[in-house]
């Protein structure tokens, strides 16, 4: 067995996950799917049960004292969002479901306002379903078209095909940071350069890469950037979509109803001021207060070790994996986050998902709502153990025990 | 849970790896597609009827080990078999995997009983039951039964 990271006292910080301690079908939970959600800390979990138990208002309405603490600790949370991210301010920081909600918003607001017949949309094959259909959706209404950058048998994309797609036509490129499926990190400061070379606006689908790695949107130069709370060590129900103030006035609006307006008449309504404008309703407040609980833990831990670890950890699993016989790692891009998906022979991964579950370990298997990127690799499907800094090496170790147990029976 | 033994059983395995009647049925007289849009698992069943009886079977496809032995034992069983004792087997097999406690014909599903230990694995229900339904909508025109006749 590997002995454990310097970096960080990772017994230590399994303490704060109450979840990771109890037995699943006898065995101790080994959690490896990460990538789908994570696990929250005590921190994120009291500050749920505090709200509810000592604040619960609505917010930006009431003259009570309630809603002035609800709203102080919604606006609060905004503002570290803001700057766990480094956005310039506040308001460019609007609060969504999560990632799919996030993409949705700008499709249906900036896409509708901007692409027409004839103009183009430019993602990735290595996309979640949730950054391609809304843009398929969009096109099919506009009489746009939806054009694929390619990608390697690494899984990394090829940049100059991706150059060669962009046309006067183009008007907005949707792409994934880091592929939930392959694990790719995707060279963001050049693909957003080369857009904005031709004046092209970039949005960046963040929810795999904000758990895991620094994200400075004014350094990276994108004009929209969304995640889920629920993969960050927060609530399920609350993500954040990040669009340039200068772009975000310019869109209508998503939903219309309370909130998000200034004034309304039988005639005519005003719409309220970012980011209240897209955020129709009363909102996922307890929500907001989570992400904020979950921002403050991460900062604890520091991004900066938590990367450095999960780097290890990766080196240590592509390692262990990669010397079992007849498994195949597929996404081997030389910049990588915490990713492991495979194949096994012909061993069909739901059977590989359902006897690793029998020893308690969770890895997703499936198409992992990234069907293009199976049918680029010509497989129905992979297995997929997805990593965080609460994983250890001897989790590891256990998952590469289970996949022999796989082997052992399917011999 | 069960053992899992109990559902990788020796002979399921053997259907896995050695599916039978695993092929493309040039006279069949009608086929139906077998599509789980959530795992993938894709299967064809063809069978050739006669005077209402099943009296050719074949499938192809591909899919995980439960829908894969699960099609093969399938295919099978109802080759001979009237229209009609089919669409019973396939109500007893559903209620097998689906209805904890309903009453089932152990005798009549036979080496299909082999299959019940699905029942104890809730995600894979769906994997033992796609290609019945399969059979289930070919026999009876359903939408997604493709006739040749």
């Amino acid at each position: 067995m590997a002995s454990e990271s310097r970096l960080f006292d990772v017994d230590e910080i399994r303490r704060d996950f109450p979840v990771l301690h109890q037995e699943v079908n006898g065995r101790p939970l080994v959690y490896l799917d990460n990538a789908a959600t994570s696990q929250k800390p005590q921190l994120v979990i009291d500050a749920l049960v505090n709200y509810y138990t000592t604040e619960n208002a609505n917010v930006h309405r009431g003259v009570h004292t309630l809603s002035q603490r609800a709203t102080d600790d919604y606006e609060a949370a905004r503002s570290k969002v803001r700057r766990f991210i480094n956005a310039a301010e506040d308001h460019e920081l609007v609060y969504v479901r999560g990632t799919t909600e996030g993409i949705n918003l700008v499709a249906q607001t900036f896409g509708r306002a901007n692409v027409g017949p004839g103009d183009e949309v430019i993602i990735s094959a290595m996309e979640h379903h949730s950054n391609i259909v809304p843009w398929q959706v969009l096109c099919r209404e506009k009489g746009a078209n939806l054009k694929v950058i390619p990608i390697n048998d690494a899984g990394e994309l090829l940049v100059d095909q991706y150059e060669s797609l962009l046309s006067a036509r183009t008007k907005l490129v949707s792409i994934v940071h880091q592929s939930n499926a392959l694990g790719t990190i995707n060279p963001m400061p050049t693909v957003i350069q080369m857009a904005h070379e031709r004046g092209v606006p970039v949005l960046v689908d963040g929810a795999q890469s904000v758990p895991h790695m620094t994200i400075d949107v004014q350094e990276m130069g994108c004009d929209f950037f969304v995640f889920s709370g629920h993969k960050l060590f927060g609530p399920t129900g609350i993500g954040v979509l990040y669009g340039r103030a200068e772009l975000l006035e310019a869109m209508p609006p998503y939903q219309t109803g309370g909130e998000m307006i200034r004034s309304v008449t039988f005639e005519e309504t005003l719409y309220n001021v970012l980011p209240h404008k897209f955020e129709a309703g009363t909102p996922n407040i307890a929500g907001s207060v989570g992400l904020g609980a979950a921002i403050d833990y991460i900062d604890a831990l520091g991004m900066g070790r938590i990367n450095a670890y999960e780097k290890e950890l990766l080196d240590y699993g592509s390692d262990a994996l990669s010397r079992i016989e007849g498994l195949k790692i597929i996404g081997t891009a030389k910049e990588k986050g915490g990713i492991l998906s495979f194949t096994l022979g012909d061993i069909h991964p739901h059977d590989i998902g359902t006897i690793l579950d029998s020893q308690g370990i969770a890895i997703r298997t499936g198409h992992h709502c990234a069907q293009p990127v199976m049918d680029r690799f010509g497989i129905p499907a992979t297995a997929r153990a997805s990593l965080a800094f609460y994983n250890t090496k001897a989790e590891i170790d256990s998952l590469v025990e289970g996949i022999d147990r796989v082997l052992e029976v399917f011999s | 849970m069960s053992d899992l033994s109990d559902l990788y059983q020796e002979i399921l395995l053997e259907h896995n790896s050695k599916p039978r009647n695993f092929r493309k049925l040039e006279d069949a007289t009608v086929h139906c597609e077998g599509f789980n849009p959530l795992c993938g698992d894709h299967y064809t069943l063809y069978l050739k009827l006669a005077d209402g009886v099943i009296s050719d079977t074949g499938f192809q496809g591909a899919g995980c080990a439960i829908s894969k032995a699960s099609a093969s034992m399938l295919t099978q069983r109802v080759k001979g078999m009237t229209v009609e004792d089919a669409e019973q087997l396939f109500d007893h097999f559903h209620r097998m995997l689906t209805q904890p406690g309903a009453e089932v014909d152990y005798d009549f599903l036979d080496d299909l009983e082999m299959l019940s230990g699905v029942a104890d694995y809730p995600t894979r229900i769906k994997c033992a039951i796609l290609i019945w339904h399969a059979l289930h909508s070919a026999l009876e025109g359903g939408a997604d039964a493709v006739t040749t006749e």
